[in-house]
């Protein structure tokens, strides 16, 4: 099997950490490393951001305060638009502010394992360390985070861990943290160390005698395609989960930048890694455009059933106790409808593969609140959950008061990404990737508010001090915009671009789009096997084939047209697509959120196999026709044993 | 449901534009209105016509992006009394009858010009962010987040203020096209914290001079703004602007040049 897929290369493995301290030293030690660049040489020393959600935009933020010349692209008409901003729950820190036994080792070790053992140590031992650095930054900024009536900040406990270290702002986490980073990057916008490309698109990375030194960009309202030239380029461009069409990632989030750079040689970390969030909104009908989450703590007093018969379509208050299966509760009686996010995923979709799903073509399941209200009050419920239930009742036109909800889990983040190093940089010198858009810390399986926690990470605290140990060695030689590698690429990006436009076939983008999800969703979501990959593998290269004949892309490309750009979008996320299988295929084990049907324990769970697959998968792109070629970084874990999860 | 639609259509900023009726048929009442544009533009596709441009992102009613005059209504907002306060995205074809006639129209005012069709540039709402609407906390500088005590209900009604989504629905609305509600809703949430006090007078007089040069006009208390808010910001937060900017005023603030 394995020689038709892939070919195996040179390892890999990560030579920035300074190993030879002992793991609590060695982000310090990093830094003590590094070189340093000059206070007056930094002006001379440009480096483009793309992307300005939490981890672009604070990035771009600080590197500005720094002194860099910086250029910030986005492809939305703000920065203040980025996804990030859709962000609920909350942020983790380890404050220790409820005396409840945290500390930077805990939220260390709770993040490994919660990732499955599949993340670098290193990386995820510093991101716990600079978690308290964030909370005091942001504050400091006035993010206006959720309070006790003494003026201290309030925590909870979030996604099943055992101490309160979330910090949060009602169910805008990550709107406010981002108004935070967007409002520091307009003063830098102001004080003339950011220059800002607004509605601009990344289409391909400048690679200069090894180095990232530029990207092709396109206005999207002119249609002006042009190149612009950095000592460095950071990638900040967040995850892929619209491979899957229907998602709860913004519809204009895309991997195109990520993708172009693979293209360019930079490997793809990871891709299969994804994780899929139980308590979604299920989707109505073929129209749908996107899927809406609802926060997870519906599940601390939601209790999640179907009928025990297929086919009751009964209206569920008419279904006695006896005939309801209370099934997380049944299989897991310890964490019962609390256990972790993929498990209460997979089990969803079990229930309604074995035909006893709720609603429109069986995809759903009941979370109900009628014991809570009985339990609580119903005035306890609307304080605790009012603006999610309202939320729900505005999209689906019922009123859960009444009714138990409906919902279905949906994509919703990222784990893989392209490949970096402890200092956050790529296999190609001078190219950084932060945030989403890298594979780093979360391994096969990301806990409930880390996202926002590594985005702003790795803007404001890491990337800032690493990138500087690169720079330290420019300004390098100016690249001008006849040299042969610019021109290359913007020729084929001009090239790609009217080709689209010249198809003129039968078929819209977003059709091929819905395909493509779907058959991702079913075929490699939840529960993958060997055969539904194959399957995936062998439809995936038609669909680019048909795609490429007979999509229909209206309008011009020196103006102002969407359509273009959801068709590059969708190109780009065809080939992903492939090599999500790919990885998914050779992967033969369970771990995270990546659950292969070969191997599982005789009771159902997920077995991981931890003595052939303890590895990052770093894959490289070869030319079509060519099988990509795998590179592995073995993970060691010195600090945190490896042990099986286990939520019985 | 089927609906008739008449919508803005423009080419990009300098041609004329005009309304162009369309008709969209089996319209489900479960579809958001811009799943419903969504139709409409699969439709003129395949027809081989230009799609309709209009921003949107999340569809979840965050980001900001999305928002269209619909009925002469900012986001629809007011058209039900009924449906919540929210952005389009989150607008449902439930409030609609079948067989009705929607007027879409873009954001209109001259700090928004447009871009095409439905999509405007709202980059001057930005440009008032850049004058003032921060905290000045360079990476690395803040002390332990601790230090800082912020009474509970400040930090609420900062949160209110702070919940502005910046979608320009305010400014839409407004017969005089003034962003105050916008504007007023960033002074108000760094004004009641106390990291935003050493800035405050330069805040309000900057901000305000900004979003006169961006070509805004002057606040009468209408209120089609607070009422066309996605977000429910209030009118108090135009009062404390005010509030704030006499006191910046007898302080001796002027704006930067």
């Amino acid at each position: 099997m394995a020689l038709e897929l892939f070919t195996l290369g040179d390892p890999i493995a990560d030579t920035s950490a300074p190993r030879d301290v002992p793991i609590g030293e060695r982000w310090s030690e990093r830094r003590f490393r590094a070189k340093l660049v000059n206070p007056a040489n930094r002006r001379k020393l440009t480096v483009i951001v793309v992307g300005t959600g939490l981890a672009g935009g604070s990035a771009a933020a600080t590197l500005g305060e720094a002194g860099y010349k910086v250029k910030s692209f986005w492809y939305q008409d703000s920065p203040r638009r980025a996804h990030s901003v859709a962000a609920q729950g909350g942020i983790n820190a380890a404050k220790n502010y409820r005396n409840d036994g945290d500390s930077v080792h805990r939220l260390f070790y709770d993040t490994v394992k919660g990732g499955d053992f599949r993340a670098r140590e290193d990386n995820v031992h510093r991101l716990a360390e600079v978690s308290v650095n964030i909370i005091d930054q942001c504050v400091a900024q006035g993010v206006p985070f959720a309070r006790e009536y003494g003026g201290l900040l309030d925590n909870r406990s979030f996604g099943g861990t055992q101490v309160s270290r979330t910090f949060y702002a009602r169910g805008q986490t990550g709107q406010q943290l981002l108004y935070g980073a967007y409002q520091a990057l307009e003063r830098q916008m102001a004080a003339g160390t950011v220059e800002q490309f607004a509605r601009t698109e990344m289409l391909d990375l400048i690679v200069v005698d090894g180095r990232a030194r530029g990207i092709v960009a396109r206005n999207l309202i002119t249609g002006e395609i042009s190149t612009h030239f950095a000592d460095a380029v950071v990638l900040a461009t967040g995850g892929y989960s619209n491979v899957f069409y229907l998602s709860t990632n913004a519809k204009g989030s895309n991997a195109t930048a990520i993708w172009r750079a693979h293209k360019r040689g930079a490997l793809f970390a990871n891709p299969c890694y994804t994780q899929i969030h139980p308590t979604c909104i299920p989707v109505h009908g073929e129209y749908q455009s996107k899927l809406t989450l609802m926060s997870e703590s519906l599940r601390n007093d939601g209790r999640v059933w179907v009928p025990k018969e297929r086919g009751d379509t009964r209206d569920p208050r008419d279904i006695p106790e006896e005939e309801r299966d209370y099934y997380l509760e049944r299989i897991y009686p310890a964490f019962g409808n609390l256990v972790p996010r993929d498990i209460a995923s997979r089990q969803a979709k079990n229930v309604c593969d074995e035909g006893r799903g709720v609603g429109p073509e069986g995809k759903g399941v009941y979370l109900d609140f009628a014991e809570a209200m009985q339990r609580l009050g119903r005035p306890a419920i609307e304080a605790k959950y009012g603006n999610l239930f309202d939320m729900y009742a505005q999209i689906t036109g019922e009123d859960p008061y009444e009714v138990p909800m409906r919902i279905y889990p949906a994509v919703h983040y990222t784990m893989g990404g392209l490949w970096v190093d402890y200092d956050l940089q790529s296999n190609i010198p001078g190219l950084f990737v932060i945030g989403e858009a890298n594979f780093s810390d979360h391994g096969a399986n990301r806990l409930g508010a880390s996202a926002l926690m590594q985005g702003l990470a790795d803007g404001y605290f890491v990337l800032p001090n690493t990138i500087s140990h690169y720079l330290s060695s420019g300004p390098f030689d100016k690249v001008d915009p006849q040299h042969p590698a610019a021109v290359e690429a913007l020729e084929g990006v001009r090239a790609q671009t009217e080709r689209l436009l010249s198809i003129n076939g039968n078929r819209t983008t977003a059709s091929f789009h819905r395909e493509l999800g779907r058959l991702m969703f079913d075929l490699c979501g939840m529960e993958r096997s060997e055969e539904s990959l194959r399957k995936a593998l062998d439809r995936i290269p038609e669909i680019r084939q048909e795609f490429w004949t007979n999509v229909k892309v209206p309008g011009e490309l020196g103006r102002f047209n969407q359509s273009l750009e959801h068709a590059g979008r969708v190109a780009d996320f065809i080939e992903l697509a492939e090599l999500m299988c790919v990885d998914a295929l050779h992967r033969n084990e369970s771990c995270g959120g990546h659950f292969r049907a070969e191997s599982q324990t005789p009771e159902g769970e997920a077995l991981r196999d931890d003595e052939n697959y303890a590895y990052v998968a770093a894959w490289e792109w070869t030319p079509e026709g060519a099988p990509p070629v795998l590179h592995k970084e073995d993970l060691e874990f010195e600090y945190v044993h490896l042990a099986q999860r286990s939520y019985k | 449901m089927d609906l008739k639609l008449r919508v803005w259509r423009q080419r990009d900023a300098t041609e004329k534009g005009k309304m162009v009726t369309y008709e969209v048929t089996d319209i489900s009442p479960d579809m958001s209105f811009l799943e419903m544009l969504d139709v409409l533009n699969e439709q003129l596709i395949l027809d081989g016509q230009e799609p309709v441009a209009f921003d949107h992102d999340c569809r979840e009613g965050i980001c900001g992006s999305c928002g269209v005059m619909i009925n002469g209504r900012a986001h629809g907002n007011g058209l039900h009394d009924s449906h919540p306060q929210t952005a389009t995205c989150q607008l449902h074809m439930r409030s609609f009858k079948d067989g009705e006639t929607i007027d879409i129209e873009p954001w209109r005012a001259t700090a928004f010009p447009i871009i095409k069709d439905l999509a405007v540039d709202r980059s001057a709402l930005d440009r008032i962010i850049q004058s003032g609407g921060y905290i000045s906390a360079p990476t690395g500088t803040a002390p332990e987040a601790h230090s800082i005590l912020v009474a509970k209900k400040d930090s609420d009604a900062a949160f209110d203020a702070a919940t502005c989504i910046g979608c320009g629905a305010c400014v839409a609305a407004c017969p005089n096209a003034s962003s105050m509600l916008f504007t007023s809703a960033k002074v108000v949430h760094l004004g009641l914290m106390p990291q935003g006090q050493p800035e405050r007078n330069d805040r309000v007089i900057n901000m305000i001079h900004q979003q006169d040069l961006e070509g805004f006009g002057g606040c009468t208390n209408i209120g089609e703004c607070s009422a066309s808010c996605p977000k429910g910001i209030s009118m108090e937060n135009i009062s404390r602007l005010n509030h704030d900017l006499l006191g910046a005023l007898r302080a001796g603030a002027r704006p930067k040049s």
